[in-house]
C-alpha cells in the first residue's frame, strides 16, 4: 500500500504568504521555513486527511495546473517537508 | 566591583563595573543626562575585568564579562575601554535581548513615523542616521532597532553613534556643535569616535515610533533606487537580526508585520549628499 | 535579609520564593546576575511567577520564561530528530539530564536551561548509532586525532556530533562515567530499568528509571565534572527527590558503586533548597564551591576552583594517564 502523506496540523504550523515566497513557522521545532510554489500548494492539497503521492500529483494537476509534476521530484521534495515536520506519513 | 556606571538606554537598563576609573569616567560623561535604568534594577550586567590581578596596573588589558559572554573574546588595552564597554553592551543585547525583535539598523523618526536602515558595517547606516539627526528627524539609534513583537512599534535605542574611518570627519564636519568621545586609533575596527546623541533624541527616547519605510543603503556606488520584495526583506532581516531565531514565534510575528506593513527599497549612492537625497525623496513619495 | 550576595541568595530564594520581597533593587540585581550566571534564571523566573516583584524584574523575568519555553521546544524537537533516525535500528535509546525531565514533564524541567542533547544507548550499538546519526545529517564537531582516539577509549561518549542545518549539539553516551573513574556503574541495569516515555510510540524514546536519574544527576555533579553547574545540578536533585522519594535510592547507588555520591548530593541539595542536612567538611568544602558567586555574577575563591579541576581529573583518570593527558594538551597548546 502506497504511503499516504498529510499535512501537519493547522495549529503545528504558522503561514504567512509574502509574495512569491511564503514564511512558515513550525511550532514544533521553533524553525523558520521561508518556501516558494510548490510547497504551499502541496500543504493545501495533502490537507489533514492526506494523500498518496499519485494522488497528489493528480490534484496538483487539477487544482493549481501543475501537470508536469514528475513523481520522483515531488517524492524527494516530500520526503524533505517529513523531515521538516511539515508532512507526516501514515 | 570597584567602579560602577548605571544607565537607562530606551526601555533598556544597563549596570557597567570595571576595574579601572577611566572607562566609567568616560562613561558618565558621555551618558549625563540619561535617565537610571527603571527600579533600579538594570536589564544586563556588563563587567570590564583585568584577567589577571597585576594585569589591572602592568600593560592593563580589558576583559569583556557580562551576564552574556562569547568565549575567547580578545582583550583591549586601557586606552579603549570606552569602546570594550559599548562592545560589551551591545554584546549583551545582541545574545540576551528577548522583549524585542532586535535589527541591526538606524533607526530615524518623523511625526511618529520610523525610517529604518540595514546593511552590512560600512554601508553607512550610522553615519546617514547622525546627518538625519541634523535635518529634523529624531535619532533613535545608529546600531539597533528594537520592534515590539505586541505592538509591532519600534522602540528608540540611542547610545552613543559609533562613527568608523573616514565617518569620523565626515560628522565632524556636519556637526560642529556636537559632543564626539576620544578619538580611539588603532581599534579592531580601525579608528572609532563616539557621537552623543542630541538632547532631543535623550529627551523622545521612551517614545516609540511607527516603522514607515525600510532602506537598504550601500555606499560607494552610483545612486540608485530599487524595490526590495517583502520574500527577499524577509530574508535580509533575519540575517540582520541577532535574536530571530531566540524569539521563537514573537520574533516571526514580529517580522512578518513589519515586512508586510512597510515599503522597502535598496539605495546605492556615491557620497552622503546623494543618499540624503534619495531618503528624502522615498520619504516624501510614502 | 541576612544572606549575602553569593550562590547562597539564589538558593534561599529558589527554597522560599516569599523571601524575595524583602530585596531591594540591589538585591534584584545581585538575584538576577548570580541566576544568569549559574543557568537558573528560567528556573528562578518560573519558581517566582505570580508573586510580588518590581516591574522591571517582572519583565525580565517573563523573558526568561518565553526563552525557556523556546528552549524548551527546541530541546524535544532534537529529541524527536535524533528518536526519528535512530528508530530504524531498533535499539533503546534513553533521554538523560535536561531533555529527559522538559519530555516527561517533570519540575526539575520547568524553566532550565538545556544545551545538548544527552542520550544513552547500549554499548554494542554505538557503531551503529554514530553510522545512523552521520547519516542524517549530524557531522564531527572537530575532526583531531588525539581528542578522538581519547574519547573513543576512555570517555563515556562519543566525540560530540552536531546538526550541521540545527547548529545542535548529541552527545551519545553509552554509560553515566568515563571508562577511566574507578567506578564503572552498571550500564546495562541503567538500559534495563529505563522508563517508556511515550508508550503509543514503537520505537520510541526512554528516561532513567525514578531511581536511577537521580544516580546520574549525582554521578554527574561529582565524577563528570569540577562542580561547575552545581547550583543547578543540585536543583535537579533536589526536585526529582521532590517528585520522586527517596525509595530504593541508597541500594540503587549502592548498586552503581555511587552510594558515596547520592549521599552526598542528597545533604547538598537539603543544606541549599531543602530542609538543611548534617554536613561534613567536605560537604561544607563542596558548598563554598558551588555557591562562589558575586552579585556581579562572577565567580569567586579561584583557589577552591583550581582544586576542584584538579581534583576532578583525578577522579576520572588514573594518575599515569592524568599525565600522559594534560602532557599532550600542554604540547598541542605549546606547538
Amino acid at each position: 500500500m502506497a504511503a499516504v502523506y498529510r499535512a501537519a496540523p493547522a495549529e503545528a504550523l504558522r503561514i504567512v504568504p509574502l509574495d512569491a515566497f511564503t514564511a512558515i513557522y513550525h511550532r514544533a521545532s521553533g524553525i523558520t521555513h521561508l518556501v516558494g510554489p510548490p510547497v504551499p500548494e502541496i500543504l493545501t492539497a495533502l490537507g489533514p486527511d492526506g494523500l498518496t503521492l499519485p494522488a497528489l500529483i493528480a490534484r496538483l494537476g487539477d487544482t493549481y495546473d501543475l501537470l508536469d509534476a514528475d513523481e520522483a521530484a515531488l517524492g524527494a521534495r516530500l520526503d524533505e517537508l517529513v523531515a521538516a515536520g511539515l508532512v507526516r506519513t501514515a | 566591583m570597584k567602579h560602577v556606571f548605571s544607565v537607562r538606554i530606551g526601555p533598556v537598563g544597563f549596570r557597567v563595573g570595571s576595574d579601572w576609573r577611566a572607562p566609567i569616567r568616560q562613561l558618565a560623561a558621555l551618558y549625563a543626562g540619561y535617565p537610571q535604568p527603571e527600579d533600579g534594577v538594570p536589564d544586563f550586567t556588563v563587567r570590564l575585568f583585568a584577567q589577571r590581578p597585576w594585569r589591572r596596573v602592568i600593560r592593563p588589558a580589558v576583559m569583556i564579562g557580562g551576564d552574556f559572554m562569547i568565549p575567547d573574546a580578545a582583550p583591549l588595552p586601557l586606552a579603549q575601554g570606552l569602546l570594550a564597554a559599548e562592545m560589551a553592551m551591545n554584546l549583551q543585547m545582541a545574545l540576551g535581548q528577548r522583549r524585542y525583535l532586535l535589527l541591526h539598523a538606524s533607526a530615524v523618526e518623523r511625526d511618529g513615523r520610523v525610517l529604518l536602515m540595514t546593511g552590512e558595517s560600512g554601508s553607512g547606516k550610522s553615519t546617514l542616521a547622525a546627518l538625519l539627526s541634523q535635518r529634523g528627524w529624531r535619532l533613535m539609534g545608529d546600531e539597533f532597532a528594537l520592534i515590539d513583537p505586541v505592538t509591532g512599534l519600534a522602540h528608540a535605542f540611542p547610545r552613543l553613534v559609533s562613527l568608523k574611518n573616514a565617518a569620523i570627519a565626515v560628522a565632524e564636519a556636519a556637526m560642529p556643535q556636537a559632543r564626539f568621545g576620544p578619538l580611539l586609533e588603532g581599534t579592531p575596527k580601525g579608528a572609532i569616535r563616539h557621537l552623543v546623541p542630541d538632547a532631543a533624541a535623550v529627551a523622545a527616547m521612551d517614545m516609540p515610533g511607527k516603522p514607515a519605510l525600510l532602506l537598504f543603503p550601500r555606499f560607494g556606488f552610483a545612486p540608485d533606487i530599487r524595490d526590495v520584495a517583502p520574500g527577499e526583506v524577509f530574508m535580509r532581516l533575519t540575517q540582520a537580526s541577532t535574536n530571530y531565531v531566540a524569539m521563537g514565534e514573537r520574533g516571526f510575528d514580529a517580522l512578518t508585520r513589519l515586512v508586510l506593513s512597510i515599503p522597502a527599497q535598496a539605495i546605492d549612492y556615491p557620497d552622503t549628499k546623494h543618499a540624503l537625497a534619495q531618503v528624502e525623496a522615498l520619504w516624501e513619495a510614502l | 535579609m541576612s544572606v549575602g550576595a553569593n550562590g547562597w541568595l539564589l538558593a534561599r530564594i529558589l527554597r522560599s520564593p516569599g523571601d524575595a520581597a524583602a530585596l531591594d533593587a540591589t538585591g534584584w540585581t545581585a538575584l538576577i546576575a548570580i541566576a544568569r550566571a549559574e543557568q537558573m534564571i528560567g528556573t528562578l523566573a518560573w519558581r517566582l511567577h505570580g508573586t510580588a516583584m518590581p516591574p522591571a524584574v517582572a519583565r525580565i523575568l517573563a523573558d526568561a520564561r518565553a526563552s525557556a519555553d523556546h528552549g524548551r521546544t527546541l530541546a524535544l524537537w532534537e529529541a524527536e530528530a535524533a528518536r526519528r533516525a535512530l528508530a530504524p535500528l531498533g535499539v533503546p535509546v534513553v533521554l538523560l539530564k535536561g531533555t529527559a525531565f522538559v519530555a516527561a514533564g517533570l519540575m526539575a524541567g520547568q524553566g532550565r536551561s538545556i544545551g545538548d542533547l544527552d542520550i544513552l544507548v547500549p554499548r554494542g550499538s554505538l557503531d551503529a548509532v554514530e553510522r545512523a546519526l552521520l547519516e542524517n545529517g549530524w557531522e564531527w564537531v572537530k575532526p583531531d586525532a588525539y581528542d578522538d582516539a581519547y574519547y573513543r577509549r576512555w570517555m563515556h561518549e562519543l566525540p560530540p556530533l552536531i546538526h550541521r542545518d540545527r547548529d545542535r549539539m548529541i552527545d551519545v553516551h553509552h554509560t553515566i562515567l568515563p571508562l577511566t573513574a574507578r567506578i564503572t556503574p552498571d550500564a546495562q541495569g541503567l538500559l534495563a530499568e529505563s522508563v517508556p516515555l511515550r508508550a503509543e510510540e514503537k520505537g520510541g524514546l526512554a528516561m532513567l528509571s525514578r531511581t536511577d536519574v537521580i544516580v546520574h544527576a549525582a554521578a554527574h555533579l561529582f565524577a563528570d565534572g569540577d562542580l561547575a553547574g552545581g547550583m543547578r545540578n543540585l536543583w535537579d536533585v533536589h526536585c526529582l527527590i521532590e517528585e520522586f522519594g527517596v525509595e530504593g535510592l541508597v541500594e540503587r547507588a549502592e548498586h552503581h558503586g555511587l552510594g558515596d555520591a547520592v549521599g552526598r548530593a542528597l545533604r547538598l541539595a537539603a543544606a541549599l533548597y531543602g530542609d538543611g542536612a548534617t554536613l561534613s567538611p567536605g560537604d561544607r568544602a563542596c558548598l563554598r564551591r558551588v555557591t562562589a558567586r558575586d552579585g556581579w555574577g562572577s565567580a569567586t575563591r579561584p583557589w577552591t576552583r583550581l582544586a576542584f579541576y584538579i581534583r576532578s581529573h583525578w577522579l576520572r583518570m588514573p594518575p599515569a594517564m592524568l599525565a600522559r593527558h594534560l602532557w599532550t594538551k600542554w604540547r598541542k597548546q605549546s606547538g
